[in-house]
């Protein structure tokens, strides 16, 4: 199974963009591609079993992606009317 | 080597590319580019999985629908002033640390699968074949996502709206 290798490929690659970055437009796009990653995988395992449920499940991933999307990208504008800023690092009023 | 493997990595080189080259871009809207660039090549990854409702859905939702949302708000949002400054935050190394535990753990949980043998697809369409499980065994989730999209739309508008 090549799909789970790009799969697991996509995953890191969206983690490392998620742990790393410190723009929040970006945090976003890598937590589309952490959903993407799984989507393949969901994909994938459903061709090998012969049922569709995997691709079901496929597209209530792609619905929560959208409703995350757009609540986040909601959050960022608000963030960015307050505080004029988009680096995650800068938004400290709750640290200890 | 035969065509399938061939498309296979091309899709490949697309997705990955695009997405190492998403969370590397000093600019939003390249990063946004080369992540549009990256959902195409997942939607040929489906393509090939035989998923053509999903190829579709990737497509229309994905890229016509987030992606597009995604550069709204990057043309809303003055992004240009962060192009100068650092990229990635102090602790990043910890990130990448983690990171690669995850992958190092994900890929010998992967080496060690048994997989049961594949079995085939019924002969139907697929997107007869989504409808149907959509629609007969999963019809109560499809409402309840309905309802989420609702609430989604409702909170990010209430979110986004000028405090007056």
């Amino acid at each position: 199974m090549h799909y789970v290798a790009v799969s697991l490929a996509m995953l890191l690659i969206g983690t490392a963009g998620l742990l790393t970055r410190r723009n929040i437009v970006i945090i976003l796009m890598s937590i589309e591609l952490i959903l993407n990653a799984v989507n393949i995988n969901l994909v994938a395992f459903s061709r090998h079993h012969g049922n569709a449920a995997g691709q079901v499940f496929a597209i209530f991933v792609i619905a929560v992606a959208v409703a995350e999307a757009a609540v986040g990208l909601g959050i960022l504008l608000a963030l960015f009317r307050n505080r004029e800023t988009v680096q995650v690092d800068e938004v400290d009023l709750l640290k200890w | 080597m035969n065509l399938e493997a061939l498309f296979f990595y091309a899709f490949t080189t697309l997705a990955l590319g695009g997405a190492t080259l998403a969370i590397t871009r000093r600019s939003a809207v390249h990063a946004a580019i080369s992540l549009m660039v990256s959902l195409l090549g997942v939607a040929g990854l489906y393509l090939l999985l035989n998923a053509e409702f999903l190829f579709v859905a990737q497509i229309i939702l994905y890229i016509g629908g987030i992606l597009l949302l995604f550069l709204f708000v990057i043309m809303l949002v003055n992004l240009d002033a962060g192009r100068g400054l650092r990229q990635f935050h102090q602790r990043w190394p910890l990130g990448a640390a983690v990171t690669v535990i995850a992958g190092v753990a994900f890929a010998i949980l992967w080496s060690r699968a048994v997989l049961p043998p594949a079995q085939t697809m019924p002969d139907v369409g697929n997107v007869e074949l989504v409808a149907d499980t959509l629609l007969q065994d999963y019809l109560v989730p499809f409402e309840v996502v309905s309802l989420l999209l609702l609430v989604a739309v409702v909170g990010s508008v209430l979110l986004a709206r000028k405090r007056a």
